[in-house]
């Protein structure tokens, strides 16, 4: 097992679950409430350097009973250390963790893909939209076990949303806004970004 | 009289009020001739049929044997729009609007199962058969199909080309979307989305 785990018992105590290895990675369980100043400590303790995060994803399983588990996982590209941490999310209350976008900026699409496709809020997030599904997407969180695998609304509604996206409006203000490129833009195009609006779908005329 | 009234009462209502004689279809031979022999495709290439094209397209094939010698990376300049591969809900609109974007005279191959009828992806992210979204000509099976398929599928689209007539207006009327943003009845979208062959077995959670 990793040494890490070890000095985080020590460290955090409480806030640290059980630990296992598996295929030779270590997985360690973190409480939702302790996950930054942990992250913190694997970032930029000593002995830690766990510089590179690989990875952010969910899990949820089938069974109901279980909670819904994010997985980071952590790399020292120093040290050539693999450690998985994973924190448990219970399904019955608002199902939201502390982002890691602070820490590694590139936590910044990950956690929105998991927020896209499972549903997980992430406080503090600075830019929290859907990702891979667009925008007004209003069938919910695809990955999650209660999503009906061909979506919720009938194949006409999703083919009549889909139709009537616009193909342009998939970017944000702060996406093209690469602050000196802003005045660049057609005003028209300015204009429909500053209203922040990113293709409404009309609803049908006659229903 | 405008020119748009022109054209749709009086060359018309005169082609095809003295169709067929042998002027009008000498000129439909010689137009289908030239049209079928210079089919230059716009590739809309999503996934592993679109390899394949490009394997059709290469020397082995050599797709230019039948006219359609320069692939036409703008649908502007474009004869038959080819999509090959799987089209998602988000790129629904996209290559609606490319369509839109084509002049016309205008065909569209459906190249593979996934493009026909959404093939093994029935599931809440695949257009269930682009024939949903836009309209199609000739539908190409296969998953992937080999570029023997895909010439057999052009070569009939080429014959469809043949047996077009100058008076059939109709032919070149555009495809609009309805009043409520489909181009099909709701209902029709429906029953071509309807799981077949082995999804109907795909029922988990719902």
């Amino acid at each position: 097992m990793n040494p890490t785990v070890q000095a985080l018992r020590n460290k955090f105590q409480g806030a640290i679950g059980r630990a296992a290895v598996s295929c030779g990675d270590t997985i360690v369980y973190v409480k939702a409430a302790n996950l930054s100043e942990v992250m913190v400590f694997l970032k930029e303790g000593p002995d830690q350097e766990y510089n590179y995060l690989v990875d952010i994803t969910a899990v949820e399983y089938r069974d109901p009973e279980r909670p819904l588990e994010m997985v980071y996982e952590l790399f020292s590209l120093a040290r050539r250390a693999q450690l998985r941490v994973k924190v448990e999310l219970d399904k019955s209350e608002e199902l939201v963790v502390d982002s890691l976008v602070p820490l590694w900026n590139g936590a910044n699409w990950l956690e929105r893909e998991v927020y896209d496709m499972f549903g997980v809020r992430f406080a503090g997030h600075p830019d929290l939209r859907r990702i891979l599904m667009w925008e007004t997407y209003a069938e919910g969180h695809p990955l999650r076990k209660d999503f009906p695998l061909r979506g919720r609304f009938s194949r006409a509604e999703q083919v009549r949303q889909a139709l009537n996206a616009n193909p342009e409006a998939h970017y944000s203000m702060e996406e093209i806004s690469i602050a000196e490129a802003y005045h660049e833009i057609p005003a028209e195009m300015r204009e429909r970004l500053a209203r922040g609006e990113r293709g409404k779908i009309a609803e049908p005329e006659n229903s | 009289m405008g020119l748009d009234q022109l054209k749709r009462t009086g060359t018309e209502s005169v082609v095809s009020s003295i169709s067929p004689n042998w002027v009008t279809t000498r000129l439909d031979f010689l137009i289908n001739w030239g049209r079928s022999n210079s089919l230059w495709p716009m590739p809309f290439g999503t996934a592993c049929c679109a390899i394949e094209f490009m394997a059709t397209a290469a020397s082995r094939y050599d797709l230019a044997r039948f006219g359609m010698e320069r692939m036409s990376f703008s649908p502007r300049q474009a004869d038959v729009l080819l999509c090959a591969g799987r089209v998602p809900f988000k790129l629904a609109s996209v290559i609606r609007r490319i369509y839109d974007q084509m002049p016309q005279p205008k065909w569209v191959i459906s190249m593979g199962a996934c493009a026909s009828t959404g093939g093994i992806f029935d599931n809440y992210a695949m257009v269930q058969g682009i024939d949903t979204v836009i309209p199609v000509d000739v539908y190409v099976p296969g998953c992937p199909p080999r570029p023997e398929g895909l010439l057999y599928g052009i070569l009939m689209l080429q014959k469809k080309v043949r047996g077009e007539t100058l008076a059939d207006s109709s032919l070149r009327d555009e495809d609009e979307l309805n009043s409520q943003g489909l181009r099909l009845p709701p209902s029709l979208v429906d029953e071509l989305s309807e799981p077949f062959g082995n999804s109907i077995h795909q029922t988990r959670s719902g």
